[in-house]
């Protein structure tokens, strides 16, 4: 059985307040998933899902931050990765979750999308608030 | 701002990407293709994708509005190079890229520029009347 996961490596907090900082967010993503041996087509889905992440929370929020943590269950390692911003908020978590739907113009596939390539997926919104997703992706 | 440079070889135009491109210099490639196509005339547009290590959503529909802006201006695009990795990945995000031609590199992508296109559809309105 698995173990609940705990954090193994200290976290890394980067900011998101420009186009520069979303392509550092995905160079350390992915520095992180080949310390932790993801195989290349995971490395793509997880580095892939981040830059979406990150480009949502700089978009639709003005900016926010990533957290990295890598994780073990005792079986598996993962990488967690947590994008905060202090924004408008989701009024609709289901229709911003469906394919298609979008407020900013984009394709609405950011949060869909990333959904889809990683394993485990919480989004934490309300309008006003802000805005958490979290992401994990464990290796095989 | 680090700009994509474009090649030209005949009439047709080459872009290799390289690298880690931020939204700003995909935006500004996009932009500096639409002029390229007009002031050289153009009929191919080739974006080599070789070395790009992921494609997300916002370089998915640059590759699509660069090829849809290039047909408007009677030039044909055609991406190659796309990475096994990435394409799985453009599939899982949802992104199916309809109506943007591929070729698994350069040289086959030169190939499929050169034939020639298919010929115009004959519509109803052109056929040759009591036939």
């Amino acid at each position: 059985m698995s173990q609940p996961p705990r954090v193994v490596a200290p976290a890394e907090e980067l900011t998101i307040a420009s186009n520069d900082e979303v392509v550092i967010v995905r160079q350390k993503v992915r520095a992180t998933a080949i310390e932790l041996g993801f195989s290349l087509v995971d490395q793509t889905k997880v580095v892939t899902a981040a830059s979406e992440l990150a480009r949502n929370t700089l978009v639709h929020a003005g900016g926010g931050h990533a957290r990295i943590e890598v994780l073990d269950n005792g079986h598996r390692r993962g990488l967690r990765l947590t994008f905060a911003d202090n924004g408008p908020g989701i009024p609709d978590l289901q229709l911003a979750l469906t394919d298609g739907w979008s407020s900013g113009g984009g394709l609405g596939l950011g949060l869909s999308g990333s959904r889809r390539l990683v394993d485990e997926f919480e989004l934490d919104s309300e309008p006003g608030r802000g805005t958490v997703v979290t992401v994990t992706k464990w290796t095989r | 701002m680090d700009r994509v440079p474009i090649l030209k070889i005949s009439d047709i135009l080459l872009v290799s990407i390289q690298g880690d491109l931020d939204d700003h210099a995909v935006l500004t490639l996009q932009e500096d293709l639409a002029d390229r196509v007009v002031a050289t005339g153009a009929l191919g547009v080739i974006i080599d994708i070789t070395a790009v290590e992921i494609v997300d959503s916002f370089v998915g529909r640059m590759l699509s509005t660069i090829a849809g802006m290039a047909r408007m201006l009677d030039a044909e695009t055609i991406v190659v190079g796309m990475r096994p990795a990435v394409a799985i990945t453009l599939v899982e995000l949802g992104l199916s890229l309809g109506g943007l031609r591929t070729a698994l590199d350069l040289e086959k992508g030169i190939a499929l520029l050169s034939r020639p296109g298919p010929e115009p559809a004959v519509t109803d309105d052109m056929s040759p009347v009591g036939q």
